[in-house]
């Protein structure tokens, strides 16, 4: 069994504001590692929003979101981090994350958290074995000397290119996409297009996945093996999985933990079973008789 | 009426013949005013207008027939063609061109003064080694320059050309005022243009598309009038003249004693510096060719060609966009600036004018034609423009048939221009408008460039 | 302070006939999402025909009455120059749409250099000028050794431009082409869907922009007097910083970015140095779309991720 405060991801108070619109309002969540949490709520419910402020494709109006490394004594530094203006700091065998602060690609780069998107983003020119290598770029980098040693031909890089291509071909045959690797990512059907996109964001070697609906326009066959894929990544890598999904086929099977919103307001927070059977949830999605309308903008606060 | 709906109709002839009557009518009135009338100023620096009706009529009565003979025969023809079946396998000879091209293009190009010399001898040969040769390396070398950052990043640049000034004149000056060799100024250059490639990448490198192609064509102007009007630095519009010529690693290439001809007891022939410079420009871009190549499988150039297909996918994967396309930039602004100091010391003499925006036009033209980050494909672009544009220069024949006055270096730029927007329509992924990956796990599979993303202009 | 009165009539005279050349690179750029760097070089055309149109109603048909000649000038180069520009959108852009982005911009920079090229083959290098055509001004203000005058030139080219927009606004705002060009802006696709017909759409909408870099051109004809082949590149660059400053897409954005434009022209050849003016023209346009992308006016744009 999980340890229930082993909390990974602490999202607290987060506010986005687009002019005079609120898509988020004081949000409040967590994720704990090795967890699959989703985030489900009706469209428009902010939820691609919250992604954007946690990847830092977003700088968010008010709130704080909280990332940690390693050990979690890490969260007692957690006020000394907000206070000290900083973006992140070590403490004992971990670090601490605010993404808050943090730029898209270092939130990728250094707090190790990777994404897919909503309208999947493959590079469409390259092949399937390519995309996976531009997911290694800043290991291999390194290893080729920020360029300098690569280009005069030193075999430090040779072997960590090696190293490279024999995980991208590991992932590969992962998602099941071995037989395409040399295909150009444009060409591959759908399907195995988001398997790709999810299998890019592992090679990144993150500690929390962020998956924008992975099973939009699959069918149900496909998101059964979307589900024993997600598991098996949840299981065999340790990885702590964040997703935004409306196929309730995917949440219910394999969320452990599944946080609703409506208009940007969390409405619902706890076990598949408990948001199942939760009044407010089942509202939002298919409305309720118009006597109990006002009754129940009441109680979720609109 | 396009010529599809010409032959949809019953009679295709008649229908042909309207849209051509048409299409003369057309032509009529747009070339009217300019072609029509004739505007002279006279002695006392008044206007006159003379009508020139036999070149308008005769204008209008090609474009009217050409466009006839295309309803009528060309665009059948080419319907005809489109429906013939595809062959899937590429015949054995094509095959082995292709395998064989680069090699045999390579060993052209290195013995290429020798044949020269022993089909046009000595005198003959200076003008196909400098004017051609040496022009056409000197754009093959740019092109490959600026399809780093066109090509391969996918950042629109359009005032490279500053880069390029900026190695001429950094070269020019210094070894005017200090008198280092050209093998100390080339790398010196090189940096020079380098650095000012982060300094006028920085601020702009996040705009897209269009607007970084508009900005980057304002640095460019900008630097020509600067140089333009800096006379105490630049001399201005007079250039700057006498600059002092490569030697051979020490010896120079005069008549002298000590020059090169008399030391490797050799007649003297201006013909020695030439092919000298030859050999030096090919090094130079043989350089560039081997650094872009090198680079592109390393993983800053994996970087470059995601970054031009998504760039926000690129953040995500943790990549700081920022630094690449700054990386990319002043790469490209190195090898022009290795240009510069060539163009400079091959010269002689620099000025304004040989900076101008339509330099950097015609170095993208090149770039984009050859298509796309492909090394052969800009290479053979170059060797077709600027050869081609020089080939006019030579066509002494026209003159008997147009008359003595005309001249075809005027038409050069109007072909060029048109010849620019042909190609856009009949090419626009370009010549090579393939790609290969950097990387492969089975076997190396050509992507057609349809499938290239453009995910951040 | 006279000096700058003076300044500032001339930059709103030389702003206006920027500003009318600058609806035509918004215009289209909000269409098609293309700079059209043939813009420029259409604009100078224009110059050229409406001279020759000149020339014509004065020697061959000795019109004598001014007003009257430049009345038919002015349409007659607005007939001439819309074709120019439909035939230029027709052969060079409209194949190369949804091509790659760049197709169209080299496309548009080959047809810029074939335009000047053009006009330099059939009507000679050397510059044309003609002598000044309408004299007569008020002046405003004297005091002695400089006396600020608004000539009747400065005032038809406010009136005209003045005219102009009021009429485009009109356009744009009320008629069915502009809500078409509206919709087209926004969503092709669907606008197409709708029973929009986006490729007359387009063509109108270059129509539009060439009839008003005619407008300027005739302005300009009568303004300065004095053309040539090369007058195409520059001016066009500025109109379009213009365009940019005052936020593409937004029509009143590039009126008021051309005047605008005018005056720092103006002011900088006046206090500070003639040949750097256009450097500074340059200047302004690399600043603001480094700081103020979208300009004064405009939406700013925000990728949707």
């Amino acid at each position: 069994m999980r340890d229930p405060t082993d909390i990974l991801l602490r999202v607290e108070q987060l506010t986005m504001r687009f002019g005079g619109l609120v898509a988020i309002d004081h949000l409040s969540f967590e994720a704990r590692k090795g967890d699959i949490t989703a985030l489900i709520g009706p469209n428009g419910a902010g939820k691609t929003t919250v992604f954007n402020c946690i990847t830092g494709f977003y700088k968010p109006s008010e709130g704080r979101i909280g990332l940690r490394h390693g050990g979690t004594a890490a969260w007692d530094a957690l006020e000394t981090l907000t206070d000290s203006g900083n973006r992140h700091m070590k403490y004992g065998d971990g670090a601490l994350f605010l993404l808050e602060r943090m730029p898209d690609f270092l939130v990728s780069q250094q707090a190790r958290v990777a994404r897919t998107f909503q309208n999947i983003r493959l590079f469409p020119g390259m092949t399937a074995l390519e995309n996976l290598m531009v997911a290694q770029h800043n290991r291999l980098m390194v290893a080729s000397g920020y360029t300098l040693l690569g280009v005069l031909g030193f075999p430090s890089y040779a072997a960590a290119e090696r190293a490279g291509i024999e995980q991208a071909r590991a992932w590969l045959d992962r998602v099941g996409l071995i037989g395409r690797a040399d295909d150009p990512a444009g060409d591959l059907p759908y399907g195995a297009q988001r398997r790709l996109e999810i299998a890019r964001a592992m090679c990144t070697d993150p500690v929390l996945l962020c998956l924008d609906e992975p099973a939009a326009g699959l069918n149900p066959r496909e998101s059964a093996e979307l589900n024993e894929l997600l598991l098996s990544i949840r299981d065999e890598n340790n990885m702590s999985i964040l997703l935004i999904e409306h196929d309730m086929s995917v949440v219910m099977e394999i969320s452990d933990h599944i946080v609703v919103l409506d208009y940007g307001v969390k409405i619902a927070d706890g076990s598949p079973e408990a948001v199942r059977t939760d009044e407010k949830v089942i509202a939002a999605y298919l409305g309720v008789p118009d006597e109990e309308v006002e009754k129940v903008e009441a109680e979720v606060g609109l | 009426m396009t010529t599809t709906d010409v032959h949809k109709t019953p009679n295709p002839v008649a229908a042909a013949i309207r849209d051509a009557a048409l299409t003369a009518l057309i032509s009529f009135c747009l070339f009217l005013p300019l072609v029509g009338f004739l505007t002279i100023s006279n002695i006392r620096n008044e206007i006159v207008l003379t009508t020139r009706w036999v070149l308008l009529f005769s204008l209008v009565a090609i474009i009217g027939l050409g466009r006839l003979c295309y309803s009528l025969a060309i665009y059948p023809a080419m319907q005809r063609r489109a429906l013939r079946p595809v062959k899937t396998e590429v015949p054995a000879w094509r095959a082995a061109l292709g395998k064989w091209f680069i090699p045999f293009a390579i060993g052209f190009t290195i013995v290429y003064p020798f044949i020269v010399i022993a089909t046009s001898g000595f005198g003959g040969a200076l003008k196909w080694v400098d004017n051609f040769g040496i022009q056409i390396l000197i754009y093959v070398m740019l092109g490959w320059g600026l399809n780093i950052v066109v090509g391969l990043a996918g950042l629109l640049d359009l005032g490279y050309v500053a880069f390029y000034a900026v190695g001429a004149y950094s070269y020019a000056l210094l070894a005017k005022e200090f008198g280092f060799s050209f093998w100390v100024l080339l790398p010196l250059a090189g940096c020079l243009a380098s650095f000012w490639g982060v300094l006028l990448g920085f601020p702009v490198l996040r705009l897209r598309g269009d607007y970084l192609a508009i900005v980057t064509l304002a640095f460019g102007e900008i630097i020509r009038i600067v140089i333009v009007n800096f006379v105490a630095l630049t001399n201005g519009y007079a250039g700057i003249s006498s600059i002092p010529r490569p030697s051979f690693f020490g010896i120079p290439f005069t008549a002298d004693d000590d020059g090169f001809a008399a030391v490797f007891h050799l007649p003297f022939t201006p013909i020695y510096r030439t092919i000298f410079l030859y050999y030096l420009i090919l090094a130079l871009a043989f350089l560039t060719c081997y650094v872009t190549v090198r680079l592109r499988r390393l993983p800053v150039g994996r970087a470059w060609e995601a970054l031009r297909e998504d760039e926000i996918a690129c953040r995500s994967l943790g990549i700081n966009t920022t630094n690449t396309k700054l990386t990319a930039f002043a790469m490209g602004a190195m090898f022009a600036g290795f240009a510069g100091s060539f163009f400079a010391a091959r010269q002689g003499f620099i000025s304004p004018e040989s900076f101008t925006f339509l330099e950097s036009a015609t170095i993208l033209a090149i770039v984009v034609l050859g298509g796309m980050g492909s090394q052969v494909g800009v290479a053979i672009a170059a060797i077709a423009m600027i050869g081609g544009t020089e080939i006019m220069r030579d066509m002494d024949f026209l003159k008997e048939i147009f008359g003595s006055t005309f001249d075809p270096t005027q038409y050069r730029m109007l072909i060029f221009g048109f010849g620019m927007v042909l190609i856009m329509i009949w090419r626009p992924r370009g010549l090579i408008s393939t790609r290969t990956p950097s990387v492969f796990l089975k076997e190396r599979k050509t992507i057609s460039a349809d499938l290239i993303g453009e995910g951040h202009g | 302070m006279d000096v700058f009165i003076q300044q500032l009539i001339n930059g709103i005279t030389l702003g206006s006939i920027y500003g009318l050349i600058a609806i035509g690179y918004t215009m289209v750029f909000g269409i098609i999402g293309m700079v059209n760097f043939a813009h420029g070089d259409v604009f100078m055309v224009s110059v050229f025909i409406s001279l020759i149109a000149l020339l014509i109603l004065t020697t061959f048909l000795g019109i004598s009455s001014i007003a009257l000649a430049l009345l038919i000038v002015l349409v007659v180069a607005m007939v001439f120059t819309a074709l120019v520009n439909w035939v230029i959108e027709r052969v060079a852009y409209r194949p190369l749409r949804g091509s790659f982005r760049l197709a169209p911009l080299i496309s548009a920079i080959g047809m810029s250099i074939f335009l000047s090229n053009f006009v330099q083959v059939t009507q000679g290098p050397r510059n044309k000028s003609i002598p000044p055509m309408i004299q007569g001004e008020f002046v405003l203000m004297d005091h002695g050794n400089y006396a600020v005058t608004l000539s009747l030139k400065q005032l038809i080219i406010w009136s005209v431009t003045a005219v102009l927009l009021v009429c485009f606004w009109y356009l744009v705002a009320k008629t069915p082409l502009g809500r078409a060009q509206r919709a087209c802006e926004q969503d092709q696709k669907m606008a197409a869907l709708v029973g929009v017909d986006v490729d007359r759409t387009i063509s109108m909408t270059f129509v539009i922009a060439a009839a008003l870099a005619a407008v300027a051109g005739t302005l300009y004809l009568m303004y300065y007097g004095v053309v040539s082949f090369a007058d195409g590149f520059v001016p066009g660059v500025k109109a379009f910083t213009a365009a940019v400053l005052g936020g593409i897409g937004s029509l009143p954005g590039a009126v008021i970015g051309g005047i605008l434009i005018g005056l720092i022209e103006t002011m900088w050849s006046a206090y500070f140095s003639i040949d750097y003016k256009d450097v500074a023209a340059f200047s302004v346009l690399a600043i603001t779309l480094i700081f103020l992308p979208q300009g004064l006016f405009g939406r700013p744009d925000v990728e949707k991720v």
